[in-house]
């Protein structure tokens, strides 16, 4: 299969490679996809908790050139964005940017799903802590 | 030796890298050069009976009938031509199927076979052939005692290949064939792989027929043989492909004597130099296996070392995705199990068979060696792998759950 210069870009020089700190406050987690399936990945947000801004993101993927591309691109695209502004990105907006195949697209998905995982761990974490906030003032 | 149609970049070692020689081979140069004259010159129907072009033509075919016979050990009068080892195949299993109907509708054969055997008994299922698919033990190879135990008085026909395309284990022939004669089963292998790269002898290992393809071992594409047993018991087929009763009734059609020319002078190439070619091989081979092996940990060679054919080698890289691992060595061409590289999106069955697990097959590598392959290349190929498994490694989330202690079969995967 020939894979657009995008896909090839990310995978030769793939972006935020890494692993953040799981118990840190300000840190979601997303694991998403299963090694029988082929694909696996981990992707982690670290947020600003006064702006509410993800200062950082990191990911790790096992999975195909596509899938890799796929979870490099996000991280690139997480950066900067308000958490709220996170959740809006689409699996078809990766698509597009990486030329992505119809074969492809549940790289995408997966990568999508990772997002989402990522935010909403880092949601319950803060719910958590306002809760606990809530009840010592 | 060069490869035909290479790309040059300098003397020493030219890129991209063929190692996928379970896949095709080259034509070796010296089959090219017997095979030419008869596109051109040459050029009769081998059935014209009353002048001079047939009767060359027909000297050549005999000519590659005997040639073939030869490293397989039987007479030229058993060897059917055909277009390849799936036409073979057909034949050999739909033609036993037919003809011997009433002595008994019941085909055994194996889970790993290839998708031309297992398509093929499929095909019969659905007319109501009973077929027994013989699970493999976790080093490849066929239970003798299983197979033993689903013979039935209905039984008539044993088809298991001799080498296998993916992890290249070499089937206990011998031991089936006994098994088969013993029996009075007819037993059918696909030798595809076989045939040039180990000693193969249809007398020794009772084997009653047999299929063999030209482009598997440097002779060209489009041509195959079938072996079917003329003594000792005389095999019969049915006919699957009908028209001027060429093959002795049992595979009509204008023989492709170029191809077949090909196929003999592949054969007596392969003949004489397998000793020391499979030696070169094995060499090869193991270095480069026991390279991987002391570079890399988490390291997994699929099927048994022991009955191995010389020149493969397939491996899994643990937490390294095939395809992604392709695209890192991509001036290599070899093949990988990973459901991302197969048109079906399904992980390689013949790893499944083995019970390694889904994730063992996504991350399979198959190396297949050739005559053409250099140490050099071999060199080349076994560090760049070294290289980009290492990369992968520092992308993969699950490698690093590895190596926290982290046992990957009790975490709860989300499944997509």
């Amino acid at each position: 299969m020939a894979y657009s210069n995008k896909v090839l870009d990310h995978y030769n020089n793939p972006r935020n490679v890494g692993s953040m700190d799981k118990a840190d406050p300000n840190v979601g987690t997303g694991m998403v996809g299963a090694p029988e399936c082929g694909d696996v990945m981990k992707l982690q947000v670290k947020v600003n908790p006064e702006t509410g801004v993800i200062e950082d993101a990191k990911f790790k993927t096992f999975g195909c050139g596509s899938a890799i591309a796929s979870s490099s691109l996000a991280t690139e695209w997480l950066r900067g964005k308000t958490v709220d502004e996170a959740l809006e990105i689409k699996n078809t907006d990766i698509v597009n940017e990486l030329s992505l195949p119809p074969v492809k697209i549940h790289c995408s998905v997966l990568a999508e799903d990772a997002i989402k995982a990522a935010i909403g761990d880092y949601k319950k974490k803060t719910a958590g802590r306002s809760q606990s906030v809530g009840v010592s003032s | 030796m060069v490869y035909p149609g290479r790309l040059e970049i300098d003397d020493a070692m030219k890129l991209p890298i063929y190692m996928d020689n379970h896949a095709t081979t080259p034509v070796d140069p010296r089959v090219f050069e017997a095979m030419k004259p008869y596109f051109t010159t040459v050029f009769g129907n081998s059935a014209s009976r009353n002048h001079s072009f047939g009767w060359e033509a027909e000297e050549a075919t005999e000519k590659a009938r005997k040639q073939i016979a030869a490293i397989i050990g039987a007479t030229a009068k058993e060897i059917v031509f055909t277009s390849g080892a799936t036409e073979s195949n057909n034949l050999a299993i739909k033609g036993v199927a037919e003809m011997y109907a009433e002595k008994g509708n019941h085909i055994i054969t194996a889970a790993t076979e290839h998708k031309a055997v297992l398509d093929t008994c499929k095909r019969l299922e659905k007319d109501g052939v009973r077929v027994t698919y013989l699970a493999v033990q976790q080093n490849g190879l066929v239970d003798l005692d299983q197979l033993r135990e689903a013979i039935t008085d209905k039984t008539i026909l044993i088809t298991i290949m001799y080498a296998n395309n993916e992890i290249g284990v070499l089937q206990p022939i011998a031991e089936i064939g006994k098994i088969a004669k013993e029996r009075g089963v007819l037993f059918h292998t696909d030798a595809t792989q076989a045939v040039g790269k180990v000693p193969v002898d249809v007398i020794k290992e009772n084997v009653d027929l047999l299929s063999i393809s030209a482009h598997k071992m440097y002779g060209p594409k489009g041509v195959g043989a079938l072996y079917v047993r003329r003594r000792n018991p005389r095999v019969q087929l049915t006919a699957q492909i009908d028209g001027g009763g060429h093959e002795r009734g049992m595979r009509s059609g204008t023989l492709n004597v170029p191809g077949i020319v090909g196929l003999g002078e592949a054969c007596a190439l392969a003949k004489a130099e397998m000793p020391e070619e499979s030696k070169r091989m094995e060499y090869l081979r193991d270095k480069m296996k026991d390279r991987l092996l002391a570079s890399l940990d988490e390291v997994y060679i699929n099927g048994t070392m022991e009955h191995r054919l010389p020149n493969n080698l397939n491996i899994s890289f643990a937490y390294v995705e095939g395809e992604s691992l392709l695209m890192g060595i991509n001036d290599i061409a070899v093949s990988s199990g990973s459901a991302c590289t197969s048109a079906t999106l399904e992980p390689s069955y013949v790893l499944k068979a083995l019970g390694a697990g889904d994730d063992l097959a996504h991350s399979s590598i198959r190396f297949g060696l050739g005559r053409f392959n250099t140490e050099e290349e071999v060199d080349y190929v076994t560090a760049k792998v070294i290289d980009v498994v290492k990369k992968l490694r520092e992308l993969s989330p699950l490698y690093e759950m590895h190596k926290e202690g982290i046992d990957l079969t009790k975490v709860q995967w989300t499944a997509h």
